[in-house]
């Protein structure tokens, strides 16, 4: 129990800094900007209790915008996830699984179900961030443009780095 | 009472989140007062030395660019002197007056945090309140203006981009000295607006933009970069001008932090004609 509350520790603290000093710094025209650090939310156990979830998101999201000068923008996010992320879990899954393998990774949940886990959070998320970030429905075209490639991206490094962990 | 109370932990998961996602809202609207929310941004001491140790592993691989440009600079500044020189030795009477000169000062800083593919982009510079930064002073570099400081702690300082929508520069285009306001277009990191140029004006392609000096942070003719693109947008008074800026963000290492000495001054005088 120790041990694994090092691991998250140790993965939340690599999560912000990969976030705020690698991945805030690819942008291709300034359309694609991957948010992976999310990936800690969803890799918690599913048995975590909902005030713990939301509590670390919160956390998590306020790191991210204090590094990168966004206040509330990602806390708002990540929180909106949190607080989605049961419902996603029953949603692609089932309660015995939930249940009984209480991890959220590929091996247990198997890739379909996995892809459908990762696809919806990321959505609903960077659909909030690039929503609140614009802060205007005046550009609506160009933040949906943001979203949409901004997701596919972050999903593709989430899995990338995903089987790269599970494969070895 | 005691119903509230069942009712509150009974609902505590969505509770929690409603209070937790009010308490985001609250910091992301009051940030518009960027100037009050001083803890939550990267001027703060541990981020900063974050930003601090990363921007140094990461100089050595620009090392070679970094030293091109700065002997490049020297070279135009040696160039300058030289001339300067000249001057002297030939019109010995011409001086400059020495009363009024040094009204901008400057002094080097290290971009250690960048971005600019936000709409608010921000940059954070290793140089704080003990090594003379303050507010609404101007960052330029070489290449043009940068941005201006809005927040300073101890040893680091954090400014608006030009790549910021809450950033005007007055501006000026050299050929016929008129002046306007640039503003980031929010779309690319090296085009801005132009507003306010009068559509009588003659207005080319390739016309150079620089600070206009009204704004008391820049001084005058600094360069920010060169028009690509204008058109009279039907019903209004004024072009729409697109400038290439000069800057280019991306590669953003050293800048300079331009201090008006006489910047107080200049705000008490004028403020006493807004209470006239």
């Amino acid at each position: 129990m120790i041990k694994d509350f090092g691991k998250y520790i140790i993965m939340f603290v690599v999560l912000v800094l990969v976030q705020v000093l690698i991945l805030n710094n690819i942008q291709v025209s300034g359309l694609i900007n991957p948010y992976v650090y999310i990936l800690f939310i969803l890799l918690l156990p599913f048995t975590v209790p909902g005030y713990f979830l939301l509590g670390i998101s919160f956390l998590l999201g306020i790191s991210i915008d204090i590094f990168s000068n966004t206040p509330g923008i990602h806390a708002g996010a990540t929180v909106l996830l949190g607080f989605l992320r049961p419902g996603i879990a029953q949603l692609i899954s089932s309660r015995e699984i939930i249940e009984k393998g209480n991890m959220p990774n590929m091996t247990q949940l198997g890739f379909a179900s996995f892809l459908k886990y990762i696809v919806i959070s990321v959505v609903i998320h960077h659909l909030y961030l690039f929503l609140a970030e614009a802060f205007s429905f005046g550009d609506i075209l160009e933040t949906l443009l943001r979203w949409i490639l901004s997701s596919i991206f972050s999903i593709v490094i989430i899995l990338a780095s995903q089987f790269i962990i599970f494969k070895n | 009472m005691r119903s509230l109370f069942r009712f509150l932990l009974r609902n505590h998961f969505l509770m929690l989140f409603l209070v937790l996602e009010a308490i985001s809202l609250t910091l992301m609207v009051s940030f518009n007062d960027y100037q009050r929310v001083t803890f939550f941004n990267s001027s703060n001491n541990l981020v900063g030395s974050v930003y601090q140790r990363f921007s140094n592993l990461d100089d050595y691989f620009s090392l070679g660019r970094t030293n091109a440009r700065l002997a490049a600079e020297n070279a135009s500044l040696r160039k300058q002197l030289q001339n300067r020189i000249r001057n002297q030795e030939n019109y010995p009477i011409n001086r400059p007056d020495t009363v009024d000169a040094p009204a901008y000062i400057f002094t080097s800083a290290k971009v250690i945090s960048n971005s600019v593919n936000k709409q608010f982009n921000y940059i954070t510079l290793n140089k704080g309140s003990r090594q003379g930064i303050k507010p609404d002073m101007g960052i330029i570099n070489d290449q043009g203006v940068v941005g201006v400081i809005t927040n300073v702690s101890p040893n680091y300082s954090t400014g608006l981009s030009l790549l910021n929508k809450r950033i005007l520069i007055p501006a000026k285009i050299t050929t016929n000295n008129y002046f306007g306001s640039l503003v980031w277009d929010g779309e690319h990191y090296n085009t801005a607006d132009l507003n306010e140029i009068p559509f009588h004006v003659i207005v080319n392609v390739g016309d150079t933009v620089v600070t206009s000096g009204f704004s008391n942070i820049f001084p005058d003719g600094i360069m920010i970069g060169v028009i690509t693109k204008y058109d009279v947008v039907s019903g209004t008074n004024f072009y729409n001008i697109k400038v290439q800026l000069s800057t280019n963000f991306k590669t953003l290492k050293y800048v300079e932090v331009v201090q008006n000495t006489k910047r107080a001054e200049l705000i008490k005088l004028e403020s006493n004609n807004v209470k006239e």
